[in-house]
């Protein structure tokens, strides 16, 4: 995984609430069996005007005009600022693994969905939860300037604006830790194969028809 | 020290914790199906890694099998590469799975019970969102990511942090025609899509104690849509009784010892909770969704809201985009809404009881000589599994369908999110049994409403929604 440390990029707002992830990546394309491209099928529904498939030349395809993404100020945004319960549905990774491919580096709502948040922290993507109000601000600010941008920085755990002002916000000292390393989870949690293993002798003692 | 049921579950799956929290979580269970596992596989065969424990996965696909003419194969050739990659996967891995052809196949939410696989006590997690269903036989159960399949393959093991609890009492006698699906929308209409975030939600109260283990497996399916990972419900004589002679489940001197343990899986009495919403049982009417997000819901005999009388800002804005996507006016009474398709099915609601429901009304309804509305042109009946597709034929209700005018289906997801063939055109309206109503969901531009498969089969019968309540007195 890709560490996260400090990032600065453009901002791109998604004015609405309760985006899901049936949204952010259409069911057909979850057909595939990899884990990359799927960038420019994000917000596929919204973003173009005709309907998308596995296997289509997206660079031919007609662009929504009026979808925020599609604007020229947004281009190269690289965070993304969105409304409450954000992620929410399907448990699908291929809506990190799609925002990810768009380029997109963190994330800042008043809130997520928890399978969502979980899964970004898998796939190098940040994200910052911040006060609705300060979402608010940011969305006014973001209008008002363009080329709007912040800098994230997870070691201080800041959001930073064009103008100086800083936000802080929380994250788990664990997801922290890898996500600043880009570790990977698996050989960590192997270090833990003693504890595993002593831990399941306990359980098939107790529990042993879990253990057929 | 007083603890809930998620408190049992949790300590007793506890191998590490980290200081800030973190825990390492022992996982008893995984089920796997075709659309969320094969990085999943590259990952661990990029590694040379193996599965920790092989015997605790069971697999089967599921999202993109055809619910139709299936012996002829999956038409759709990027489908059928994600089926036979699962195919292959198992048997690489030496993975227990029930094949498209096989008669045990089915979603999996409805087969792991069905088999035992899930029982009382467990932990057991799954790619997909309404794992949450499993926490309905007292069981600590959730969605996880790609990776998180990964890394339970190879270590056994999940990191979480504790949630909070949120005790969702139901207490009173549901009226006749009422349903766990009426149940489970009213909550969330209650406490919206995001009420239960950062929680696990254990239903319980007089109400929840009379459902059935089909019942409860709809409403913790849908805990989901209130935002919890996880659903649970405390296990009693319903669901010891459910739990006999399954083909995976403990037996002999062992089913003793674990019917023993299992009845300890329910919360002390007085023990603390972090939240707590009440429902008067009697007061739940059939529900509706009207828009696009399962907390845009009202009763059959209510009416399309009003934007303007949004408790919020943000939330108006919500509304009105729902309703111009809908194609619905303010004020509209539900009962007016004519539909082009109706779905039952899906992880939701295509157990037998919930066929039986709809079969009842069906057969009552046909008996005052309806049968499906002209004006819907496809009615679909898809079970959740070939052994209850079998169950079903047996006692003759594939032919109650079938003589009204319903399709009678191979088992699968389905229309629930139209991975496979069966979907909406753009502007189709459709009475579905499923769990979501997002934009798209059932196929771009296909408009989504949410009920319980006895109002779904009356509005077959319809051609609109009605009140099943007074259709079957």
């Amino acid at each position: 995984m890709r560490p996260f440390t400090q990032h600065r990029g453009r901002v791109a707002p998604l004015d609405r609430a309760n985006v899901d992830t049936d949204a952010i990546i259409p069911k057909q394309f979850l057909k595939s069996i990899k884990r990359t491209g799927f960038g420019p099928n994000a917000f596929d529904e919204w973003r173009y005007l005709d309907h998308g498939e596995p296997g289509m030349d997206n660079s031919k395809r007609p662009l929504n005009p009026d979808f925020v993404l599609n604007l020229p100020r947004y281009q190269g945004a690289s965070i993304l600022l969105a409304r409450e319960n954000f992620g929410c549905g399907s448990s699908r990774e291929h809506a990190p693994w799609a925002l990810e491919d768009y380029g997109f580096r963190a994330i800042i709502a008043p809130s997520y969905a928890d399978i969502f948040y979980n899964n970004c922290f898998k796939n190098g993507i940040l994200p910052i939860v911040l006060p609705a109000a300060v979402v608010d601000q940011m969305f006014q600010e973001t209008a008002a300037a363009e080329g709007y941008s912040l800098t994230v920085d997870l070691a201080a755990q800041t959001v930073i604006t064009p103008g100086g002002e800083g936000f802080a916000f929380e994250v788990d000292g664990e997801r922290k830790h890898r996500l600043l390393n880009g570790l990977d989870d698996i050989a960590l949690t192997l270090q833990y194969t003693d504890e595993i293993k002593a831990y399941e002798a306990r359980r098939e003692q107790v529990s042993p028809w879990l253990f057929n | 020290m007083l603890r809930t049921l998620y408190d049992k579950l949790w300590d007793a799956h506890v191998v590490h914790v980290e200081p800030d929290g973190m825990t390492l979580l022992y996982i008893d269970r995984q089920l796997v199906h075709e659309v969320t596992s094969p990085q999943a596989f590259e990952g661990l065969r990029i590694n040379g890694r193996k599965p920790w424990r092989a015997d605790t996965i069971l697999a089967t696909p599921d999202h993109n099998v055809p619910t139709v003419n299936r012996r002829a194969g999956i038409a759709d050739p990027v489908s059928r590469i994600q089926v036979e990659t699962l195919d292959a996967n198992c048997r690489d891995f030496g993975l227990t799975e029930f094949a498209m052809n096989d008669p045990r196949q089915g979603i999996v939410h409805v087969i792991g019970p069905e088999q035992g696989f899930t029982q009382p006590g467990v932990t057991l997690v799954c790619g997909d969102s309404h794992t949450s269903t499993h926490g309905a036989f007292a069981a600590l159960a959730f969605g996880i990511g790609t990776s998180e399949v990964e890394h339970v393959m190879a270590t056994q093991c999940l990191w979480q942090k504790k949630s909070k609890v949120m005790l969702v009492k139901v207490d009173g006698v549901l009226a006749k025609g009422v349903t766990a699906k009426d149940i489970a929308l009213a909550i969330i209409g209650r406490i919206g899509t995001a009420g239960g975030t950062g929680h696990a939600i254990e239903f319980g109260g007089s109400a929840i104690r009379a459902l059935s283990m089909e019942g409860r497996m709809t409403l913790c399916n849908m805990a989901i849509e209130a935002g919890a990972r996880a659903g649970m419900v405390a296990a009693d004589d319903k669901t010891i009784d459910y739990m006999r002679d399954r083909p995976y489940g403990p037996k002999g001197e062992q089913w003793q010892a674990a019917v023993a343990y299992w009845r300890t899986l329910v919360s002390d009495p007085g023990a603390r909770f972090d939240a707590l919403v009440e429902l008067n049982a009697a007061e739940i009417r059939p529900q509706v969704t009207w828009g696009t997000s399962p907390e845009m819901v009202a009763a059959v005999d209510g009416r399309v809201p009003d934007p303007t009388e949004a408790p919020n800002a943000v939330k108006k804005a919500d509304w009105e985009r729902a309703l111009r996507y809908m194609g619905l006016k303010a004020h509209t009474p539900i009962s007016e809404i004519a539909l082009d398709k109706v779905f039952i099915g899906s992880c939701t609601n295509s157990r037998i009881e919930d066929i039986w429901e709809a079969a009842e009304v069906v057969r009552v309804l046909a008996g005052a000589g309806r049968k499906v509305a002209a004006n819907v042109k496809l009615a679909l009946v898809v079970p959740g599994s070939g052994l209850i597709k079998a169950q079903a034929e047996a006692e003759g209700l594939d032919v109650i369908f079938r003589e009204a005018g319903f399709e009678w289906r191979e088992p699968g997801c389905s229309m629930c999110l139209a991975m496979n063939a069966d979907r909406l055109e753009a502007g189709e309206r459709c009475a579905a049994t499923s769990n979501r109503n997002f934009e798209g969901r059932q196929g771009q531009g296909g408009r989504t409403h949410l009920v319980s498969p006895a109002m779904a089969a009356a509005a077959a019968m319809y051609g609109h929604f009605v009140d099943v309540r007074e259709v079957m007195l």
